[in-house]
């Protein structure tokens, strides 16, 4: 259990305040709460998107801990080169401290374009925490669409109009496919559930080779709500099962939270305007597609769980 | 000649040799041919223990370079190696590592550009990244190579120049070529190349850095002035980079070398291994009585303008050999250049580009002869044949 | 005629090379206070320090000292209410500010 007050005393503050994310921001929620999962000092690397421009516009940085930013598709291949070089230097005994490497991508440095350079620094086992703040869409350069915009969301790029409802297509279900890789440590997490997030972060920093989380980052400004409802539209997200908190350790998956009454996804996205257009009545086929898609996978990864922690004691 | 040892080495090998003397902390690297034998051959290196080096075998170039930037960024000596639509696949890091200014040393084997696929030699490739921020030597054989890729440390980690270098060698003819290679001792590379000492490092957790920010209109400019005088201050560091390896080996590298130009009336100017044939021809025909010879650029990038119009001076008529076309219309990337750079010049000589050699194309000792006559010829009577001319393509 | 905004206090030789920011948090130069149209206001008396708003706030605005919930640093603070809004006993409520 993750202790506040304790964290509040011990770990320092490695994002400073006077960085430019919206007020209300989830991203930076998640970089301060997952960070709290180290005492060690930390390297940061970050993709191109709304974390890296808001807190590195020159000469302004708030990052209070060393920060790369190289460009948009690249970042775990980035700290893989920090990651290497840290490595050399301690086997040549030059470094003795214990460092920790994160990369912090959006779901556009991550399910898309970012993709292989995340797959391949998985393969090759790097220790570093990778860290998807995943806000559904190319939110600093417009609310674009990207692989993990939920179908039936409504964004710059994939806009609902007179003949669209919005992305057709169903979201990438990134966390399998990093899963795939067979890595340590893999886990879903969301701010709402602070002991949730900071535990795994625990986990993923002490992991013995690449650790993933995939945390959901509420963006009110791309997915229409007001300011100060962020954690809460984000705990909906997770009743709702749209957001399952679950982790896969060394290749076995333990859901992390069930919620008691699994609320109908409706009342997640009829809190924010990216979904307003499926409240219609020519696209309730839509909107019912959309809870069976979560019923079917929350199904499935109650029958995965139980699959996989059958043969653990 | 003495007792010089040579050991018969392909250009590949002897950049692998050079690497394995050098000794880089990170090596990030993605095959491509004929870049391969480096990587394949440095990797040996490795797996048998003959280095420290740790090798990130990255999946793609992008990926390679984006690692190396990762690592200079962290301090510690970094290294790759590519060719052709590996260059070009890296392009967009390749120009984050110049403006981070960050010593990284990449030996390129030259090789054309797709389309269409080809993987033989020309200098399609790192003509196409001139405007990079990357410094760049070209190297005629594997002898030049494997010297100039330790210079190129040198170069690199200079506190005025600070910037990244490509080292060129033709793909194929010199780089699966073999020859008889003098290698220098391991210990004399070292102390040649010094102990590395960062101008910063990520790993330094007490004084963290930010690398990379955001420049908005109010910063950016500024940044990109700095990075113009690094390749300004690199003309002259360059040279002396050139004497304090003399020194240590007893071997001369010029920012650009001639043969039998001093009292030349005609010349042939080219880069790399066709600088080799030319040289051929220019016996043949002072054996006439015809007062030709070569000039050859060794340092592309800074353009050594000051080094090439004295070299020049006193020729009535030239020939710029490019081995990659710009596609401008008129004419390739170093006759382009040779030819700006008369202007200011208070006479000129008659200039013709001779693009040739496309795609792994040979260019044979009669082509440049004719090419040769065709100068003697314009330096008699002031006409030129063509401007640009494609030698060796059937018409 | 529209103003010169540009900064012309640096020029190219006064600055590191390459973009390198040499310390960390440069940042704090930059007051986001300025943002705010809401405040946020504490009952202090209903108070449990759970420091549940420190762990949520965007922009690490929640001042603590031992384990205690010591106040807002205006100079950052956005006013975006997450605060008011995580707080479980909500002794925290936004108020408008007069500026």
């Amino acid at each position: 259990m993750a202790n506040l007050k304790e964290l509040s005393k011990t770990i320092p503050e490695r994002l400073s305040s006077g960085h430019r994310l919206c007020a209300g921001c989830g991203a930076s929620i998640v970089v301060r709460q997952v960070l709290m999962g180290t005492k060690d000092p930390v390297v940061v690397a970050a993709a191109t998107g709304c974390l890296e421009v808001a807190t590195s516009i020159y000469p302004y940085t708030a990052w209070e801990v060393p920060f790369i930013h190289n460009a948009f598709e690249n970042v775990a291949a980035t700290i893989s080169g920090v990651e290497t070089a840290y490595r050399a230097m301690k086997k040549q005994g030059k470094i003795t401290k214990d460092i920790k490497f994160v990369a912090f991508g959006g779901d556009g440095g991550t399910y898309d374009i970012g993709l292989q350079s995340l797959s391949g620094a998985l393969e090759r086992g790097h220790k570093f925490v990778y860290v998807c703040y995943d806000n559904e869409a190319y939110m600093n350069t417009g609310v674009q669409r990207s692989g993990a915009t939920p179908k039936g969301a409504s964004t710059t790029t994939a806009p609902s109009g007179e003949k669209s409802y919005g992305k057709p297509q169903r979201r990438k279900d990134l966390t399998a496919i990093v899963a795939a890789h067979r890595i340590p440590y893999v886990a879903q997490s969301s701010v709402s559930h602070w002991n949730d997030l900071i535990t795994k972060s625990e986990k993923a920093f002490q992991a013995d080779g690449p650790a993933f989380l995939n945390v959901i980052s509420m963006c009110h400004r791309g997915w229409g709500f007001p300011q100060q409802d962020t954690v809460e539209i984000s705990k909906l997200a997770v009743e709702t099962c749209f957001w399952p908190l679950y982790e896969i350790v060394n290749g076995k998956l333990r859901i992390t939270y069930k919620p008691k009454t699994k609320i109908p996804v409706a009342e997640w996205m009829k809190r924010q305007t990216r979904f307003s257009q499926l409240a219609k009545e020519e696209y309730a086929a839509v909107a019912a597609q959309i809870q069976k898609d979560i019923d079917e996978d929350w199904e499935r990864l109650l029958k995965i769980e139980a699959l996989d922690q059958s043969g653990v004691k | 000649m003495g007792n010089i040892k040579l050991v018969p080495f392909t250009g590949d090998q002897a950049v692998a040799y050079a690497m394995k003397q050098i000794e880089p902390d990170v090596v990030a690297a993605y095959p491509i041919t004929p870049q391969t034998e480096i990587v394949m051959g440095f990797s040996q290196y490795v797996a048998d223990g003959k280095v420290k080096t740790e090798m990130i075998p990255v999946e793609s170039e992008h990926s390679a370079m984006s690692a190396c930037v990762g690592a200079a960024a962290a301090g510690v000596r970094t290294m790759t190696a590519t060719s052709a639509n590996g260059l070009a696949l890296m392009w967009e890091i390749v120009y984050i590592a110049a403006s981070t200014r960050l010593p990284i040393v990449m030996p390129v084997v030259n090789r054309a550009l797709s389309g269409p696929i080809n993987i033989h030699c020309d200098h399609s490739d790192t003509m196409g990244a001139r405007d990079s921020g990357w410094i760049q030597i070209y190297c005629e054989n594997a002898q030049e190579v494997y010297e100039s890729t330790i210079i190129a440390v040198r170069i690199a980690e200079h506190r005025d120049v600070l910037l990244p270098v490509m080292v060129c060698q033709d793909g194929f003819i010199t780089s699966h070529a073999v020859e008889g290679v003098q290698l220098f001792d391991d210990k004399a590379v070292k102390d040649f190349i010094g102990e590395y000492k960062p101008r910063f490092s990520l790993l330094d957790v007490d004084k963290p850095s930010t690398v990379g920010p955001l420049d908005l209109q109010d910063f950016y400019f500024e940044h990109k002035r700095q990075q113009s005088q690094g390749m300004r201050n690199a003309l002259t560091a360059i040279p002396e980079i050139f004497n304090a390896f003399e020194k240590a080996f007893g071997k001369k590298h010029n920012l650009v070398d001639s043969y039998r130009l001093d009292d030349a009336e005609i010349a042939i100017c080219a880069l790399s291994s066709t600088a080799g044939t030319v040289r051929g021809v220019v016996d043949k025909l002072r054996k006439e009585g015809h007062k030709v010879g070569l000039l050859k650029p060794r340092v592309f990038r800074p353009f050594p303008k000051d080094a090439i119009m004295k070299s020049l001076s006193g020729v009535k008529a030239l020939a710029v050999f490019d081995r990659s076309e710009s596609f401008s219309s008129q004419g390739g990337p170093l006759f382009t250049e040779i030819e700006a750079a008369f202007y200011d010049e208070k006479s000129h000589p008659s200039i013709i580009n001779c693009i040739y050699g496309l795609g792994g194309r040979d260019i044979f000792e009669s082509d440049i002869e004719g090419v040769f006559r065709q100068l003697i010829d314009t330096a008699k009577t002031g006409k030129v044949k063509e401007k640009i001319q494609f030698i060796g393509v059937r018409e | 005629m529209a103003k010169d905004n540009r900064d012309k206090t640096k020029g190219w030789k006064d600055i590191p090379i390459g973009g390198l920011i040499e310390k960390g948090g440069t940042a704090k130069a930059y007051k986001t206070g300025e943002w705010r149209t809401f405040c946020p206001v504490r009952d202090e008396s209903k108070c449990i320090n759970c420091m549940i708003c420190w762990a949520y706030c965007p922009d690490s605005a929640i001042k603590t000292k031992d384990g205690k919930m010591t106040g807002f640093d205006l100079d950052y603070c956005k006013g975006c209410g997450i605060c008011a809004s995580v707080c479980p006993v909500k002794c925290i409520r936004m108020e408008k500010e007069n500026k």
